[in-house]
């Protein structure tokens, strides 16, 4: 078994049964912490507030925009950008068909790839000096957000120094990366991208019991 | 571990529910939440940043209830034990630079609700003692007379014997079988009695029934500014008890807004049962009144006004709209402050900063922010504030930075602009 065959088997395989069993522990884990029900008589619907909270806060407001228009950025870049690549670059269509069998939806052509990928790129590294060089971030960040930075970063690089599919050991760097990506991924603050919608929903259905959304 | 840092933490944990431990997992430190933070924003120290004051809890969590700490454990990658050092030295933190205004979950892209995590986080410090001497002092006080400025039954008539020589109205006290019992806050009772008058004058003129209590006057919680569920259910159960001998229909929360909270929010979940009456904001009595026809509008104040959000009424609370139709209805010449309404800037003394001298200095630099929201509207002559802690702060703020506008309770606004019977 070559190194690529590994990276894309076995080795894909039990990465991605870590990420999805530890993720699914973690998220559990979460929410049979349970709550007291709230008795104060409701002003408004908790359920709606829950929707409204996880829709208000993919919008940033007006009054804070201008103070925060560089995070603003680089995060709806990156994660745009990320989701684009993941979701419509040809190399991950091809894979995600030989490995489910079933035919998946066309693949963004080259040209946009290549700009997709610079947005995420540039959000990713925006997002990563900001961590640095503003004395709030540094303060506040520790070894999981550089790790977790790092190697997305890395899982993109790689992906696309891949993406002409010409030398294996190109792809089986990208595989190996992503399959450390993965197994790093439930364990560390790479989860946001899970446990976002209890967090806001949290907030979203306490001030909805109060009418109000925040 | 002290026995101390045991107590704190072993609280903290059990405050933990999933709510709180799903804002602890979606934060991604990206700091947003210091630009919608006053005290950051005036002092620009990172350590003032909202989700920092947090750190003691994260860990605690982190090592003791996370899910996969076991595996994270093995590879020794989760945090040491929160020492009693640590802890002592996030209080000024988590009380002197938090009014738990909740201002920074507005543009939190996790919508993490910090000042509720923090009031969770007081529940722990609180419980361990660790607790800044101001409110320490104001929980004594409470102890002796329930009123955190020791405001006494027989002062409480002193003020109402004055009132009703001033309004010519009697004010009941102690009457069973009413519809409503109206409470204060000490700031009330002590600075601005008038305010008594004023509800006597709306209740007249209204054609209601009510009663002042000499059992249960005080709407102050401090057992939720400090964090102790124990005190704060004891605080809210004195004017249940009271509301339900007296066989009223409503409690009238008084212009304060986290006494609003305490009672009409927290309260139920504190005594752990539904009352037998409703809670009424006395702002929300007020528009309900006005919308009925019962205390319609009679000549306006002619000055240029703008409306203060007091934080736990307005974005905590739920009560945004029925103030801002009061004071249209009052006044000729309203003007909203920019960010008014739910993005409104805390005055800075909520959360019982404004009773922790500790903290006096921060507080007024963080003020600064509130009086340049005004100065940007230019040519303000009051501030009309339905939070008697966020007026006393303002006072405190007009001396401080020698501004010229007055300040103004919106029921006394409304009991002045009323058209007469």
């Amino acid at each position: 078994m070559t190194i690529l065959e590994f990276v894309e088997g076995p080795g894909f395989y039990v990465s991605g049964t870590i990420f999805a069993l530890a993720a699914l522990w973690r998220l559990a884990g979460i929410i049979r912490l349970g709550k007291k029900k709230d008795i104060a008589p409701a002003r408004g619907s908790a359920f709606t507030g829950f929707l409204k909270g996880n829709l208000r806060h993919f919008f940033p407001r007006g009054l804070f925009a201008q103070r925060t228009w560089m995070h603003l950025l680089g995060g709806y870049g990156f994660h745009l950008g990320l989701f684009a690549l993941l979701l419509f670059a040809a190399p991950h269509i091809a894979f995600a068909e030989k490995l489910w069998g079933i035919e998946l939806w066309p693949a963004m052509p080259r040209w946009a790839f290549i700009i997709t990928a610079e947005v995420a790129f540039a959000g990713l590294i925006v997002l990563w000096v900001r961590r640095f060089s503003d004395p709030v971030m540094r303060l506040i960040s520790d070894w999981d957000d550089h790790i977790g930075s790092w190697l997305t970063f890395l899982v993109m690089l790689t992906g696309c120094l891949a993406l002409q599919e010409s030398h294996d050991a190109l792809r089986a760097l990208h595989m190996g990366f992503v399959d450390i990506w993965l197994i790093y991924f439930p364990f560390s603050r790479l989860m946001h991208s899970f446990t976002f919608f209890l967090s806001r929903g949290a907030t979203g259905a306490s001030y909805g019991r109060k009418g109000m959304t925040p | 571990m002290t026995e101390v840092s045991q107590t704190a933490v072993d609280i903290l944990l059990k405050q933990t529910d999933v709510d709180i431990a799903s804002y602890l997992e979606a934060c991604v430190h990206c700091g947003e939440c210091a630009e919608a933070c006053h005290f950051y924003q005036a002092s620009k120290d990172p350590k003032h940043t909202p989700t920092y004051k947090l750190q003691p809890l994260v860990k605690a969590y982190k090592r003791h209830k996370a899910p996969l700490r076991g595996v994270l454990s093995i590879l020794g990658l989760t945090p040491p034990e929160v020492t009693e050092d640590e802890l002592r030295e996030w209080e000024p933190l988590v009380y002197d630079s938090c009014t738990m205004c909740g201002r920074c979950t507005l543009v939190c892209p996790m919508g993490i609700d910090i000042a509720g995590t923090i009031r969770k986080m007081r529940e722990g410090y609180a419980a361990a003692g660790i607790v800044p001497e101001g409110l320490n002092v104001a929980r004594a006080n409470v102890e002796r007379t329930s009123s955190p400025m020791g405001v006494t039954a027989k002062a409480l008539l002193a003020q109402i014997k004055h009132q009703e020589k001033d309004t010519g109205l009697e004010i009941p006290v102690d009457v069973a079988g009413v519809d409503y019992l109206a409470i204060f806050s000490s700031h009330e009772i002590m600075a601005s009695p008038e305010i008594i008058g004023a509800y006597a004058r709306i209740m007249k003129r209204a054609g209601l029934t009510w009663t002042v209590s000499t059992e249960a006057y005080e709407a102050t919680n401090v057992g939720v500014q400090i964090g102790s569920g124990p005190l704060a259910k004891q605080l809210v159960e004195r004017v249940v008890n009271e509301a339900e001998r007296l066989g009223v229909k409503y409690v009238i929360a008084p212009e304060c807004g986290h006494a609003y909270g305490a009672i009409r929010w927290a309260g139920p979940n504190l005594v752990g049962r539904p009352f037998k009456f409703e809670v009424l904001h006395i702002v929300e009595l007020l528009d309900k009144l006005r919308r009925e026809g019962k205390i319609p509008p009679g000549t306006k104040d002619g000055r240029k006004m703008t409306l203060h959000d007091p934080c736990q009424l307005i974005r905590r609370g739920g009560v945004l709209k029925e103030p801002r139709r009061l004071l249209s209805d009052s006044a000729t010449n309203f003007v909203e402050m920019k960010g008014a309404g739910i993005a409104n800037l805390c005055c800075g003394g909520g959360g019982g900063v404004s009773a922790n001298e500790r903290a006096e200095e921060l507080r007024l630099k963080a003020f600064e922010q509130k009086l340049k929201q005004i100065d940007d509207i230019g040519g303000v002559e009051a501030v009309v504030i339905p939070c008697a802690n966020c007026r006393g702060v303002f006072e405190d703020g007009i001396d401080e930075y020698e501004a010229d506008f007055e300040v103004i309770s919106l029921s006394q606004l409304v009991a002045d602009t009323m058209k007469d019977a």
